[in-house]
């Protein structure tokens, strides 16, 4: 297996022609590999253990009663991102790896199309949860970190207490989230850069706009960050079909999710939940939500 | 090796092969060779093997009777002594003449991520005014545009079996794969051209302009077929080659002469109609009045 292509120029420099597409194959049994122990794990002890540092049922009774019945999960506007963006993702994959393995077809146009509405829906994104959502939501806090450090002795079986629950977003979403942000950013800087290549009704092919292998290395980069939304993907629709996991999976269709989920699995302090919240839920929730 | 005309016959239908056997002169064994070559009538049309060549494609009476757009196609390919090696299915199979792409240079169809002729100085008179994709190489063949316009069918073998396909698909663009011209794939063989009687006998033109009157490849080339009566154009087929990756069917303007009086101001709207979109590289400009002329004259001189 290679890790890249070469091409000799014409003045007989060994440059970059891009990624090789034998890592494909890789992300996709990468992919295939984290399901199936995930899987593995999960039926040998996770599905054993309680959701994480359940406390008495009593003891959030008091809480329980000021929750509603459907608790705002996600905005319909990040419902819509969500979805454009799944849907402009996986048209970019398609376009973009069918040809290479067979399936010829007219992919340019589709592909840029593709890449153009993913660009714009980040833009989207970026600018509703700068202003809206706010940035602090996703950080990784110390908190997070240790409960994801006793998360990981946990599942070894190591006699620690059991961690905490989380806030909106536990540290395995924000990890997911990191990395997929960047993969996103590298694929959408060098893909605009490629389009360059290409005529469109905004402007006029310019092949020359970088020395040959400068492009070499923004094939890499954009092959690079490509594949590897391979192994992501796999990976998160492992997750949204988990049986376990559907009532998050529904909520970003519906929007909410029901009070028992939130009880058992939400720090009802990390994400404060209220009658009140939920009549501002278009607002900025205060710490981690 | 030593096949059987009886086993050749359950690859390839009865009568679209000519077989004969050969041996080294040094040895008892033999081999059998096929070829695919042979002008036939058929019930709806005429079937030429592909390996039939040009000289026999423009001297057979059928064809010069009744499909005169091939034959003349045909006449303006290369030189009489290529003429008479070439094929039919070679002419049409052939890859781009683009010099950068010929000169071993690692451009998108040879596999790399740049175009060499498309650049502000590169040697690109020759190259497309439409359908660049990435890749500005035009197809090269003189009897391809004919073979669109008299709407002939295209027959593949492979492993899997015999398809038709038509040869306006044959021929494909880099936006679709950008290092094959046509639809032919490694374990496909392209065994026979058929030619139905649609447009047998219709009103024919055919012309190709190249920097030499022989031995060259086509800078534009047109081939049209139309069906006249009283004076109003009533189905036409116009293509052009050497101005794009494939060969283009100009169907904006047989869609713009249909019904329309054989007149100069039908052909002058065709040509301008013709040439609308194109996208001239830095030194092939002149195709744009070259193609308009070109479309006009077909009108004109059908």
């Amino acid at each position: 297996m290679e890790w890249f292509r070469w091409q000799r120029n014409p003045w007989g420099q060994e440059i970059l022609r891009g990624l090789s597409w034998d890592l494909v194959w890789l992300a996709i049994a990468a992919g295939l590999l984290f399901a199936v122990v995930h899987t593995l794990l999960y039926y040998w002890r996770w599905r054993l253990n309680t959701p994480a540092g359940m406390a008495s049922k009593e003891d959030r009774t008091e809480v329980g009663g000021q929750v509603p019945e459907r608790v705002p999960r996600h905005s319909l506007a990040s419902r819509i991102f969500h979805w454009v963006m799944a849907t402009s993702m996986l048209a970019l994959l398609f376009t973009g790896f069918l040809p290479i393995f067979g399936l010829k077809f007219s992919w340019v146009t589709p592909h840029w199309i593709s890449g153009l509405v993913l660009t714009g829906a980040i833009l989207f994104h970026i600018i509703h949860a700068s202003f809206w959502k706010g940035l602090a939501s996703m950080w990784i806090t110390l908190q997070d970190l240790r409960d994801g450090w006793l998360n990981l002795r946990q599942i070894v079986g190591l006699p620690d207490p059991a961690p905490g629950r989380t806030g909106k977003n536990p540290l395995e979403n924000k990890l997911f989230h990191h990395v997929t942000s960047i993969t996103t950013l590298a694929v959408i800087a060098t893909g605009l850069l490629m389009m360059v290549k290409v005529d469109t009704p905004f402007w006029t092919r310019n092949p020359y706009l970088l020395p040959d292998d400068t492009w070499g290395v923004i094939y890499v980069l954009h092959g690079a960050a490509s594949v590897a939304f391979i192994t992501l993907i796999i990976t998160h629709i492992y997750f949204a079909i988990r049986p376990e996991k559907r009532w998050i999976t529904l909520s970003m269709i519906f929007g909410w999710i029901p009070r028992n989920r939130y009880l058992e699995h939400y720090d009802t302090e990390r994400w404060p939940v209220t009658q009140q919240t939920v009549r501002r839920a278009d607002r900025p929730l205060p710490k981690d939500g | 090796m030593e096949i059987k005309k009886e086993i050749l016959e359950l690859i390839f239908p009865k009568g679209t092969f000519e077989w004969f056997e050969i041996t080294d002169g040094r040895s008892d064994e033999k081999n059998t060779c096929i070829t695919l070559k042979g002008i036939r009538t058929q019930a709806n049309g005429v079937e030429i093997g592909a390996l039939t060549t040009l000289t026999e494609v423009i001297n057979h009476p059928l064809i010069q009777s009744r499909y005169g757009l091939l034959a003349h196609a045909a006449r303006r390919v290369a030189s009489p002594q290529i003429r008479n090696q070439g094929t039919l299915g070679g002419n049409v199979s052939q890859d781009t003449r683009c010099w950068y792409y010929r000169a071993g240079m690692p451009c998108y169809r040879a596999g790399g991520n740049i175009c060499y002729a498309d650049t502000p100085t590169a040697a690109n008179r020759e190259h497309c005014l439409f359908g660049a994709d990435r890749c500005v190489a035009v197809s090269p063949s003189d009897t391809a545009p004919a073979l669109i316009a008299l709407d002939a069918k295209f027959v593949i073998r492979s492993a899997k079996g015999e398809r038709l396909v038509d040869a306006e698909e044959f021929f494909i663009g880099p936006s679709v794969d950008i290092t094959r011209m046509t639809v032919l794939k490694p374990g496909d063989l392209l065994t026979a051209i058929r030619i139905p009687n649609t447009w047998a006998g219709a009103r024919f033109y055919f012309e190709k302009v190249a920097d030499r009157q022989v031995w060259d490849f086509p800078l534009v080339n047109v081939a049209s077929a139309m069906r006249v009566e009283n004076g109003v154009i009533k189905q036409a087929r116009i293509v052009v080659s050497g101005v794009a990756p494939r060969p283009l069917r100009l169907k904006a303007v047989e869609d713009s002469v249909r019904g329309e009086r054989l007149s100069e101001e039908t052909a002058e709207l065709a040509g301008k109609t013709a040439i609308w979109g194109a996208k001239p590289l830095n030194h092939n400009h002149f195709k744009i009045p070259l193609m308009k002329n070109l479309v006009r004259r077909a009108i004109r001189g059908a």
